[in-house]
């Protein structure tokens, strides 16, 4: 079995449905001779050829409105955005017809595709590179928006994310691209969308997170069992639609809920899950929801990156808080 | 200094507003009676359904509804080019061509009555619902063009865009991309002078909207709008070539919107004086019916005849449109995924609960 990065996983699971389904094709700015910009689809075009492996043109609306236009007829697209900073020219695709297709034709139309971005902060990236604007699209009816926290999880969401009959928006958390590996067999298993995983089981407190931030959250899982707190972590992983239930019966065991994001806090994910937790788990509780996020700002350029990132430390500090309520 | 490129954008007109030939170079389409007659009840009967939704609107039996009133040889003359294997991908004043292609009347109204089953159509199953963003639906077009291409089939795409949306940024992304990847599809801008309020002197320097296919390595002509005659020859052709591995055409069709925008709109707010006068002595459905006369083929009872028929068309699509109930409250959630999500089917639940009170 081969360790790999999550980039690595990611090209593992495009390769075997490739493989596998001969609807299935790539698309995007640099996808082709170059592999894509951070490799995802590297040496596919070599292997599936430049019909199926397919340099666009530069213009993010163009990808995802043709890509509509082959999903209508059954291909399976799965498209790049270079970086989720630059989707919003497709914005206009993406919410007015490709979220809406199968609703306003009455299933007659279905777009079975998948638009890929890297997004997140930490890699000293140029403005406009760094955001996590997984709420703005989380918000719309008849999407569905996944994030993989590490290779394994890349590869079968990945795959579920392509044979799923709807539109995905699969985002990929660039800092954790290269920084672990997993051995991840090339099987053709997927992982389930719409499904939320207990990635480490505890009594205490439930921190929950997604993407990138779960490696804090783990890490400062690590740290709270020396201090004798016992964590439960839950990877998101489809943040819509949201397996509240997951979430809800894990509250319910804790009675505690810390979530970590890197998302500004206003108006994000973390409020919906603890909005949702207040609704429907607020007598489980022994403490206040804590949430930590990145600030109410804009994403700051790389060299205040540091100060806007969610910390271990800051993770640590909000469930110890959290644990002095009895 | 050495010239690089240059263009022509060349006008087609066959028969003129007077319903007389400009050439004795007409097409094969031009001696063709029976062809020339189904199209002349297609354009009378578009009409028509205009009007009535038109009326139906005002006495509120209907939405906002975008007559295409004095276009009806483009859409008409385009949509009878396209084959029951093409596929169609229309713009928002497109229900001439829909129908065309296979579209009930009656879908047509079901849509602009605010209910989505109108875009569910039974005889035209590949084919868009209309793009009510601007522009968006030239990308859609290219897309399902690339899905033809790569599958070897012999079948091309058509789409239908206003002189205003081409100033949109997705329409010059689709042309592009059409021209890249030499896809069979045809881009019909239908030139009706009017973006809502605004006239093209605001909406491009460029002498036509045909020669924005140039900067993109496409063939643009223009033709007469009004001439069903040059549409139809146009897209025939244009068709054809995408069909055949040719690639894409945009063809400008330079018509007059002799109606509002919508029944939102009042045109009188903008339109200048005497330009619906004139209009109305270019217009292409007389055009067509001179033509007809001219070469014997039509008569005054053929007229009332067809007129009759028509409104009686119309008029059962209409009663089948008022006889249609709402859709059940269900209908919110049913279609939003293949399945819907767990924590969504307590809302549908709700929706089913209240909407059972009413």
């Amino acid at each position: 079995m081969p360790a790999v990065t999550l980039i690595e996983a990611v090209n593992m699971a495009l390769a075997h449905e490739m493989e596998q389904d001969k609807d299935v094709v790539a698309l995007g700015e640099d996808v082709g001779v170059n592999g894509g910009v951070f490799r995802a689809t590297d040496g596919l075009q070599e292997r599936f050829g430049a019909d199926r492996v397919i340099d666009t043109p530069l213009a993010e609306s163009m990808i995802a409105g043709v890509s509509i236009g082959m999903a209508s007829q059954g291909m399976k697209p799965v498209a790049e955005i270079q970086f989720m900073g630059f989707i919003f020219p497709a914005a206009d695709q993406i919410i007015c017809h490709m979220a809406r297709m199968r609703h306003r034709t009455r299933g007659r139309l279905t777009l079975p595709m998948v638009m890929r971005a890297p997004f997140g902060g930490g890699i000293h990236a140029p403005e406009h590179h760094s955001e996590s604007t997984e709420a703005l699209f989380a918000h719309i009816p008849g999407l569905k928006v996944v994030i993989p926290s590490n290779p394994s999880r890349a590869y079968g969401l990945m795959l579920a994310a392509i044979r799923d009959p709807d539109p995905v928006i699969f985002l990929e958390p660039k800092r954790v691209y290269r920084i672990v590996k997993h051995e991840v067999e090339d099987n053709g298993e997927e992982y389930p969308l719409g499904c939320s995983f207990v990635d480490r089981e505890g009594t205490d407190i439930t921190l929950i997170s997604w993407g990138a931030m779960l490696h804090e959250t783990n890490q400062a899982a690590d740290q709270l069992a020396k201090e004798g707190i016992s964590a439960e972590v839950i990877d998101v992983a489809t943040v819509s639609p949201l397996d509240i239930d997951t979430i809800l019966e894990s509250v319910a065991k804790t009675g505690r809920a810390l979530i970590v994001q890197e998302a500004p806090k206003a108006g994000s994910l973390g409020s919906e899950i603890a909005a949702e937790i207040a609704e429907k788990g607020v007598f489980n509780l022994l403490a206040p929801i804590g949430r930590v996020s990145g600030y109410d700002t804009v994403m700051p350029y790389y060299r205040l990156e540091k100060q806007y990132m969610p910390t271990v430390d800051r993770v640590l500090e909000e469930a110890r808080r959290i644990m002095e309520y009895k | 200094m050495t010239t690089v490129a240059t263009f022509d954008i060349n006008f087609t007109q066959f028969i003129d507003e007077n319903g007389k030939p400009v050439t004795d170079d007409l097409p094969a389409i031009a001696k063709d009676v029976d062809l020339l007659k189904s199209l002349y009840h297609d354009m009378v009967q578009i009409r028509q359904l205009d009007t009535k939704a038109y009326a139906l609107q005002r006495t509120g039996k209907m939405g906002t509804y975008p007559a295409a009133t004095g276009q009806e040889a483009v859409g008409v003359g385009y949509g009878s080019s396209l084959t029951k294997d093409d596929v169609l991908v229309p713009y928002y004043r497109g229900q001439a061509a829909m129908i065309q292609h296979g579209v009930t009347m009656e879908e047509v109204l079901l849509y602009w009555g605010g209910d989505e089953r109108g875009s569910d159509y039974q005889n035209a199953k590949e084919d868009f619902p209309i793009a009510v963003p601007i522009a968006t639906q030239c990308l859609h077009a290219a897309g399902v063009a690339k899905a033809m291409k790569l599958r070897g089939e012999k079948r091309a795409v058509a789409t239908e865009i206003g002189e205003g949306g081409t100033s949109e940024g997705d329409f010059y992304e689709a042309v592009n991309v059409a021209g890249i990847w030499n896809l069979g599809v045809v881009f019909i801008i239908n030139n009706n002078q009017w973006a809502i309020s605004v006239p093209s002197e605001i909406q491009t320097a460029c002498e036509t909207y045909a020669q924005k296919a140039i900067a993109a390595g496409v063939e643009g002509i223009q033709v007469d709008g009004n001439d069903i005659v040059a549409v139809k020859a146009a897209m025939d052709k244009a068709m054809d070539k995408a069909r055949n591995g040719g690639g894409p055409t945009v063809i400008e069709c330079v018509t007059l919107r002799l109606c509002d925008h919508t029944t939102a709109d009042d045109a009188r707010r903008y339109r200048p004086e005497g330009e619906l006068d004139d209009g109305w002595t270019k217009e292409p459905i007389i055009r067509l019916r001179k033509y007809l006369e001219s070469l014997g083929a039509w008569s005054e009872e053929d007229e009332a005849a067809l007129q009759e028929k028509v409104a009686a068309n119309v008029q059962q699509a209409v009663d089948n449109y008022l006889n249609t109930p709402a859709d059940k409250p269900e209908a919110m959630f049913d279609y939003l995924y293949a399945e819907l999500p767990e924590r969504t089917l307590a809302q549908r639940e709700e929706a089913i609960r209240r909407g059972a009170k009413k």
